[in-house]
Order: structure tokens, then sequence, then C-alpha cells
């Protein structure tokens, strides 16, 4: 198999990598290294040592930084940016509907079941139409290439994806790092995020709320593994970092504790995952959430970011119908492609992913980060064996898709440079407006030959340019 | 059946408690064969918070208790007019699509007897037939014992021993109707109980299966019948927890105990009070 390096066409440096690639060739062995541990030693003591979102593994292991940067041309950026706004649109209007009248669904485009019976469907939630009719603020849409104009998406996270906290000190500690490399290129800016995402939260406040809007990020607190992220970002927005404990309903609204007394809040962009939002109407065992939040966000007198509910958009067996949503909804053609998806409850995709096993890469529709995959061409014939086992017994639990040649980047190794696979997840944000920082987190699969990026499975990170015209 | 409604749960606690937040479900459906009059509920020192009519059609009301108390009585009263609907609900708006009642949860779970239970009712002609032969089912395997079964019992459990309440009924016909695909709930209400009956409960529990065209019907295995003009209906969930007219917690330290009295009781007339007023 052969992969779209993204530095070179042919044997020639491409233009957005010139400068880049001067600027290694003169680069003194021993003064990488130094700069290297230079960098360890900053996320170390900046803390930021985390699992990407659903990853598991250490949550203190630090996630190795590549110095390398991953870059996009302003034209190749446009069209990435167009194609992740427009499935933006497409997943929430995706949102507003199957907790409304259902019209996809009547329609006959998405099986009933599909939506119906999926775990992450709150009834609790049906008919409620949270503030400008967005359900999920934050989505981060994972991205592989693998030709210079081919793109795909792998999956959506509607919910809470992490990681933009990597996206911008990755940025900051190039820039501390090297200021004579963003001299010499005009590299856009990813530092605004922060001012957006308050932006994008104050802008869905709900319509009780007269005044400016009282934003807070809920934390399940520091034992969960994106802690980090969490404050990090409250810091940058300049909003409370709040757990459940901290915040009450009294009467219609909700507040939090302050040393000035309770203060309403407004907006809450929450870290923590649906069934522990509030006792009194999910996990009636959860201590992280906050009692009563979910009658009044039901009354509209607190927005909650992402809504809850929102998950049942970003599922891998919805997933597949993605690009009927654009269609159905916006009128469109997708402008970014799925990855071809065989779903195993289907009789004919069951049939031929098992007598390709050895070509494709099979997922638990649930999984995330990397587990409970199998990778059929690295993978022993023993290895895959095991995995038909673990299919014939449960078969709707998979999908299969086929090995991408996934692109690869220049990324420092031992002996110097040497080709990578990476992935793209840029943040998308909805509100009033949708926007988009230009650049996003690039992971980066450190062992040679590897396709999986998890940071759980020896990945690491880059930071991501998009060079202004 | 005109009747009369006094509903009261005291809620006591050793030490003092405060910010108590609850969640009630306590108001009868707008339904055919349901109307109501002079509904009112009251929690004792509580705030009147967020009402709203839910995805299911449930009248839900919020309250908080500031507190610190030690007691706090949640008072509902008022008057409904019921007629027989033969179990159908009829009239009842609500936007949840009858598949999401298919989803099991801890309670309904089936295991290998309930299974058994549901694969042992022979097909139908019709899937209100089936619903029916489910409801017959379930009354033969669990007898009508009070008191040894608790909130937390699930239908598996109920089944093992083969004995329990209105809430145990219910799950365990929710758990075999979902097994053969029919979508069902959990529904709790009130019930005008004659001696006669064999459960005397007044805080009333039953399932409602869905069928095709007919859409929701009520069944009581616990007193094998579908509900009548004795039934009041407050509302629906995927099992008792999820249905809960009352859900509450407070912060603090103190120990719960927990006294319910409900009364329903038929009559002639409803007193002088000329202007009824409907729940919409």
């Amino acid at each position: 198999m052969s992969y779209y390096n993204e530095m070179y066409e042919g044997s020639r440096v491409r233009d957005p990598y010139a400068r880049l690639s001067q600027w290694v060739e003169t680069m003194p062995a021993d003064f990488r290294q130094m700069k290297q541990a230079e960098a360890e030693a900053l996320f170390r003591r900046i803390g930021i040592t985390f699992a990407v979102y659903g990853e598991g593994g250490d949550p203190d292991r630090l996630i190795p930084f590549d110095m390398m940067p991953r870059v996009f041309e302003q034209a190749e950026w446009r069209r990435l940016e167009r194609g992740i706004k427009q499935r933006a649109r497409a997943l929430n209007a995706f949102l507003r509907d199957v907790y409304g009248r259902a019209e996809i669904v009547r329609a006959g485009r998405i099986p009933a079941r599909l939506v119906y019976q999926n775990e992450a469907y709150e009834k609790a939630v049906v008919g409620v139409v949270p503030p400008r009719g967005v359900y999920s603020h934050i989505i981060g849409i994972d991205l592989v290439r693998t030709a210079k104009d081919e793109f795909f998406v792998l999956e959506d996270n509607c919910r809470t994806p992490s990681g933009v906290s990597y996206m911008l000190e990755n940025r900051e500690i190039m820039m501390r790092m090297f200021p004579g490399l963003f001299r010499g290129n005009r590299i856009e800016p990813v530092d605004q995020y922060p001012d957006l995402l308050r932006r994008t939260l104050e802008s869905v406040a709900p319509a009780k709320c007269h005044d400016r809007p009282t934003c807070v990020i809920l934390t399940p607190g520091h034992f969960n593994s994106a802690y980090y992220e969490h404050s990090f970002l409250a810091n940058l927005m300049g909003v409370e970092l709040v757990e459940g404990a901290d915040l009450f309903v009294d009467g219609e609204f909700v507040y939090m504790r302050t040393t000035q007394g309770p203060k309403r809040v407004d907006v809450i962009y929450r870290r923590i995952d649906d069934p522990f939002l509030d006792p009194l109407c999910f996990r009636p065992d959860s201590m992280l959430g906050v009692p009563g939040l979910m009658d009044v966000y039901r009354s509209g007198g607190v927005s909650i970011c992402s809504a809850p509910g929102a998950g049942v958009a970003d599922d891998k067996a919805i997933y597949t119908f993605v690009p009927e949503m654009v269609r159905f909804y916006l009128g469109e053609e997708p402008l970014l492609q799925n990855v071809q998806t065989w779903t195993l409850w289907k009789d004919d995709d069951y049939k031929f992913v098992m007598e390709h096993l050895p070509d494709l890469v099979v997922k638990e529709v649930h999984g995330s980060g990397g587990y409970g995959m199998l990778v059929g061409p690295r993978s022993t014939r023993e290895e895959i064996e095991a995995f038909r086992a673990k299919i014939e017994a449960n078969p709707g639990n998979y999908i299969a898709q086929p090995t991408l040649a996934l692109s690869t980047c220049p990324t420092f190794v031992e002996e110097g440079l040497a080709p990578r696979h990476v992935d793209l997840r840029p943040y998308c944000l909805c509100g009033d407006r949708i926007e988009l920082v230009p650049g996003g987190l690039t992971r980066v699969a450190l062992r040679e030959g590897s396709l999986v990026v998890n940071s759980s499975q020896g990945g690491g990170v880059k930071d991501t340019w998009v060079l202004s015209e | 059946m005109k009747l009369r409604i006094v509903h009261q749960t005291v809620y006591r606690y050793d030490r003092p408690v405060r910010n108590l937040v609850q969640s009630l479900r306590l108001t009868p459906s707008v339904c055919e064969g349901q109307r109501t009059h002079d509904w009112g509920i009251d929690v004792t020192g509580g705030i009147r918070g967020p009402g709203f009519r839910d995805g299911a059609g449930d009248w839900i009301e919020g309250w908080t208790v500031r507190g610190p108390t030690e007691e706090v009585a949640v008072t509902v009263t008022g008057r409904v007019e019921t007629r027989d609907t033969a179990g159908v609900l009829r009239g009842h708006r609500e936007l949840i699509h009858p598949l999401a009642y298919l989803r099991d949860t801890g309670a309904t779970r089936a295991d290998a007897a309930l299974k058994d239970l549901a694969a042992s009712v022979a097909d139908a002609a019709d899937s209100l037939d089936l619903a029916h032969r489910l409801s017959a089912a379930v009354s033969e395997a669990i007898a009508y014992v009070p008191g040894q079964t608790g909130f937390h019992t699930t239908a598996a459990e109920a089944l093992a021993q083969g004995s329990g309440v209105c809430q145990d009924h219910a799950h365990a016909l929710i758990a075999v109707a979902r097994r053969r695909d029919l979508p069902a709930r959990y529904v709790s209400g009130y019930l005008r109980a004659t001696t006669e009956e064999t459960a005397h409960e007044a805080a009333h529990a039953w399932a409602e299966i869905h069928v095709d065209r007919l859409g929701w019907i009520g069944f009581d295995p616990a007193n094998r019948c579908c509900p009548d003009e004795r039934y009041v209906r407050l509302g629906s969930g995927l099992d008792a927890s999820d249905a809960a007219p009352i859900r509450g917690i407070a912060a603090g330290q103190g120990a719960e105990t927990l006294d319910v009295a409900v009364n329903v009781e038929e009559v002639e007339r409803f007193q002088s009070q000329s202007q009824g007023q409907t729940q919409s």
C-alpha cells in the first residue's frame, strides 16, 4: 500500500513545507534533542498530561509532542472548513428533528429503530427545543486524508470532545521555543478559540436571561482524565469551573455558590455525561450532577452545552447516515465523504466482512480509543480468528471499514525525520454562528507503520498550521 | 365515576436537611375518560419551580425546599371524573415514539426465566391479543402477595419468588412484552379499590403496551384486568423509577423515613365549587 506524504510531491518538497524543510535541514541533531527535551519539560510543568476523550489509560501520562508541524495551505483548509461546517449544520438539524417531528424517520431515510433504540437517545428531552435549536455546540470531527484532495470523516463527536487544550498548548509551546519560525511563516492564529467558545456559549443563553449570561464549566472533578483541560478552558474563558456540588436548583433557576452569595447560572458547558447530569431525571445514584437540573433545563431556565441527548448523532451506526442527513436537511451534496462502512447486523455485509477480515478494520459500535478493534492487515492469523469468534457471538456490535491509506507527515524519530500516519480533529463551534478556528488537533501514530493514532496506542500530537494567503 | 383523591407523602429526617429538590409527576394525565377538577399540589415550606409538560405528555413540577427542616409533606388533593375507555389511552398528547419504549432497564431486564415466560405465550392473531395473553401469563406466574418485595425488586427477582405487588407485575409484563417486540411502559396512578379485588393499593401501578392501530393500552396484571373508571393515570416511564410520582433528594446527612397515605373515594357529586378547572 502506498501512502500520501503531505510534505512531498514526488521528491519535491511542497510549497507549504518549503521553509520547514529548510529549518529541519539546517538544524543540528544535538539542538533538536535539546529542544525535544525542553518541550517535554514545558508540558510537564504546565501539567498537561491527560488522555484524549474516552481513550482510557494512565491519565498522568504525557502524550508525546512532535515538534515537526503539520501544514495546510489556505485553499486546502477552506475546502475542509466548508465541509466541516456543512456536516455540523446537518448534525444539529438531525438532532432538532429526532427530538421533534422526526421527518427523516417518517421519510424512511433512517431506520426508526436505529434512532429510538439507541442508548444515547434521551426520551426525557423529546419536544425540548434548546435556544437557537442548537444541541451540539462543540463538534469534534475526526478526519483522515488519503490523497492530495481526498479526506474522509472517521467519526463525529457531538457530546464533549476533548483535546482542544492540546491544540492551544502545542501552538503556545512551538511559539515559545521557535519564535523565528513564526516570523518567517504566515500562520493563522488559533488562540482566539477560548473567546469564540465563550461567545458561542453566551449566544445560546436561555430567553429568560436578560443580562450578560453567566457561563460555567461543569467538571466531574479532578479525578477525571480531562480535568486539566476543564480548568485550562475555564481559566482562558474567564468563567468559573464548578463541580455538581457547587450548583443548586432553587425555584425556576440554577445557582452557583459564591463567596458573595448565590449567583444565577445561565449556560452550563458540561464535561460530564448525560446519565450523571441529574439524579432526579437520569441515574438516581449519580453524585456528580445537580438535582433538579433537568427540570430547569426543560422549562427553559438554563442552557446545557452540549444538550442532553446530543449523543444520538455521533454513534457509529448513525454515522453511516450523516451524508444522507446533509442531503435531507440541507439539500446539498456532502463535501466531506464518509468512509465506506459495512454494518454487520445486515446479512450481506456480514457475509462480505467475514470473507475479507484480513483486509478490513473492524470496530465495536460503541467502542472508542482504538480498543476492541481489529486492523486486519496488521494482525496475525490467530488474532484474526480470535476476533472472528467475537464477531460471531454478537454481530450487531460491529462495523467494518476498508483499511485506509492514511496520509503521513514527517515526524521526528531517532534518526531524523520519518513519515508517520496522522489524523486531524478540528473543533467546530455552533451557536448563533458556526465557527472554526483554522487548525485542530493532529494526532500522529509514532510507531513505524502503525495506523492507530490514539494516545493509548502510542500516538502523539503535533502543532497544526494553516497558512494565510 | 367521581373520585376524590387525597395523597400525602411525609418525609421525616433524623437530622435537619437543606436544599431539598423534588421532581413531581403528580398531576392526572389529560386524556379521554379523565377530567380533573381543582387539582392542588403543596409542599410544606416549598417553592414551586418549573412546571412543564414533557414529551411523554406528563405534567412535571419541580419544587425546592431551602430548609433546614426535619419534615416535608407533599400533599395532593383533587377530584377526577373518570369514564371507562376499556384500557385504551386516547386523546393523550405525547411526542415520544413508541419504539423508545423497547429499551430495557435494570428493573425490566429479562433473565432466562422471563425469556422463557415470554416465549411460552403462543403467537396470537394480532398484537392486542398477544398483549392480553402476556398479561394473563404474568398474573399466573406472580401471585399478589404484599410485603415480600420492595421498590428495588426487579422483574426477574419477582418472577423467581413467584410473588409481588403491582410494581412487580408491571415490571414483569413490561419485560415479557419487550421480549416479544411490543413497546411497553410503566404507569403510575391511583386506584379506587373495592374489597373484592386482590390488590388494595390506592397508589397503584400498571403497564401500557403499544399495539398496532390502537396505540397504548393499559394492562393491570395485578388485578387481571385493563384499567377502567376506577383508575386515575398520572404518568409513565421505562420502569417504576423512571415513572415515579416523586423523585427527590436533599443535602445533608439525615436518615429519611417515609409515610404515605392515599385515599381515593367515590363521591356522589362534586361539592358546590361550580367552576371545574381542568389541567391543560
